[in-house]
């Protein structure tokens, strides 16, 4: 199989926005990652900026944790990438997405992939169903030569 | 007065001196025939059945500072007082079980009391007429528009507080002994009240350095795989946190849904009743006396 | 980074400061076992009690280091997971199986206290 994306996935609980509706940009941050070191940093960010929105502080953790477990993907899997954080309005909601995206070797099987969970082992378990769980929305495109981009986003109740 | 209006009407439609003079005169009209547009509006705010929940006098009271301060507005122009007031009544009128669209409905009915009488006094100068509502429309309509979101606030402001005090009164985190939290849960959990429980109780365990946890679940009548997947996670966290969990009050129902979705209940602390429950508590943190001879494992 | 670790009696204690990199973690690691050998400790806490965050790395390290000092004949208790972090770990799916935890340093010592004078006191390798 070439590549797979997976649709929109969204498990809100009518009070997240629409997701058709628009979606615009409030502020942006740009985490390059190029080795372990900058998972730390990476979620420290995140979650400077998911509390100027007034998230609580269990959600503020969720979202830490969630980009840790992405950054961490990024350097297991490409070794490099990009963490972007973003706070984004749409519609009366305000909340924050986090893109991790990577020129690695993609995933030849998202499916399983959003099925497994962390194992003891360290070459199995992606943990991305995991930070699915955590987040009110989860996208996944990965190409198997290409790379993948996660995207994810927590609304603001 | 009218030939000295009509030569210096001009065709600004901004607040110019001749709506100031109208709305003067406006004023001075609603002022002077105060009395009877009063009982007139209070007549159909009961024709309309609205305010059910007041009786006349109360309705004719506030009827009274209703007019008085709209008047008011009309006169000054600014809307400041009349916020304030419609909170002021707002918070009077909702612990009565006045609702939204009665309000909006008051406010209308003495609008179009108000406008009928212009109505009245000027048919026979419809010129005059036509600049007199010109005047007033703007006006009446911010009027309106001010008392019903003030109302529709202070509302949303009063079912938030009551929600919050449910909440609060409903997942109570009970300390009976030391080290010993009880969390009795009761009705219908939905995911969200699942997390603010799970949340509470892991802080609870932690202010009270709790070391055993019994989780209530006799007044639950039905969880599904969602908020049982809660209660796992929520017995796994306290685990953690060092404590351990008793779940009580398990139906038969529920033992079902835990076990569908995975749940190895024989891994679980789960014991009857909740009686039963706090006894095995204390029986863990060691208030019981054991037969000497017998080693105690204590958690 | 360094993470500090005291010698209290038979037991070491390792208190994490601040957040730690994956580097850091792993030194930890190499240092609570270096150092169990070193003075023969009979347990380790290690508090995370300023950890706000821990992750699917952190938990294996901690994992591999109460492994790893149970082949030495010591026992290992991580206290001070906070609120917040509990309840993050466990809708990850981060469970800490087979790693003993306690509230806060008291209840660790007290912990390593029982585990060394109850019966059966030698290092066993299963499961709480």
């Amino acid at each position: 199989m070439d590549g797979e994306s997976s649709p929109l996935d969204s498990s809100s609980e009518g009070t997240a926005p629409a997701t058709n509706a628009r979606e615009s940009v409030i502020a942006e941050a740009v985490v390059q990652i190029y080795g372990d070191t900058e998972i730390v940093g990476a979620r420290q960010k995140g979650r400077a900026l998911a509390a100027t929105l007034g998230f609580s502080s269990s959600e503020l953790t969720l979202i830490a944790t969630a980009i840790s477990e992405l950054a961490r993907n990024i350097v297991q899997y490409a070794k490099q990438g990009q963490i972007i954080l973003r706070l984004v309005e749409r519609g009366d909601h305000r909340g924050l997405m986090v893109r991790a995206q990577d020129q690695g070797p993609g995933i030849p099987d998202i499916r399983r992939a959003l099925q497994g969970g962390f194992s003891t082992s360290r070459s199995l378990g992606l943990g991305l169903s995991g930070v699915r769980r955590l987040m009110d929305e989860f996208e996944i495109e990965s190409r198997v030569g290409f790379g993948t981009t996660v995207t994810a986003r927590k609304w603001k109740r | 007065m009218n030939q000295e209006t009509r030569t210096t009407f001009g065709t600004s439609h901004q607040m110019t001196q001749p709506t100031a003079e109208l709305l003067r005169q406006l004023v001075a009209h609603l002022r002077q025939n105060r009395t009877q547009l009063r009982e007139e509006w209070a007549r159909r705010i009961t024709e309309a059945k609205l305010l059910t929940a007041m009786t006349k006098d109360e309705i004719f009271a506030e009827a009274t500072s209703v007019y008085d301060n709209y008047v008011e507005a009309l006169e000054t122009g600014t809307f400041e007082a009349l916020q304030a007031y419609a909170r002021n009544l707002s918070e009077r009128i909702i612990p009565r079980g006045v609702e939204t669209h009665e309000v909006v409905g008051i406010v209308l009915l003495l609008r179009d009391v108000l406008a009928r009488s212009l109505f009245a006094k000027y048919q026979n100068d419809f010129a005059l007429l036509n600049r007199i509502l010109d005047a007033y429309e703007p006006a009446a309509n911010r009027i309106a528009n001010t008392v019903a979101v003030g109302f529709v606030q202070e509302r949303e402001r009063v079912i938030r507080e009551q929600q919050e005090a449910i909440r609060v009164l409903s997942t109570p985190v009970l300390q009976v002994r030391e080290r010993l939290l009880i969390l009795p849960i009761i009705g219908v959990i939905d995911p969200q009240r699942a997390r603010q429980l799970t949340e509470q109780l892991l802080r609870g365990i932690r202010t009270n350095r709790a070391k055993v946890v019994v989780i209530d679940i006799t007044g639950v009548p039905v969880m599904d795989a969602n908020v049982a997947n809660n209660l796992v996670q929520t017995v796994e966290a306290t685990r953690l946190l060092g404590a351990t969990v008793i779940i009580t009050g398990l139906s038969p129902e529920i033992a079902q849904t835990l076990v569908t979705i995975g749940v190895d209940l024989g891994k679980m602390n789960t014991v009857g009743d909740l009686q039963g429950g706090i006894e095995e508590a204390e029986r863990l943190l060691g208030y019981k006396v054991v037969p000497s001879g017998e080693t105690v494992d204590h958690a | 980074m360094q993470v500090p670790i005291l010698k209290q009696g038979p037991y070491l204690i390792a208190s994490i400061q601040s957040a730690l990199s994956d580097a850091d973690l792993l030194e930890l690691r190499d240092a609570i076992v270096q150092q169990v050998g070193t003075y023969r400790s009979r347990g380790v806490i290690v508090d995370v009690t300023a950890l706000d965050v821990m992750d699917s790395f952190a938990t294996r390290t901690l994992r591999d280091i109460t492994f790893m000092i149970r082949l030495r004949g010591a026992e290992t208790v991580i206290v001070g997971i906070q609120p917040d972090v509990a309840f993050t770990m466990v809708q990850l799916g981060l469970k800490l199986e087979g790693v003993p935890t306690a509230l806060d340093l008291e209840e660790g010592i007290a912990f390593l206290n029982k585990k060394g004078t109850s019966p059966g006191k030698e290092a066993n390798s299963r499961g709480r």
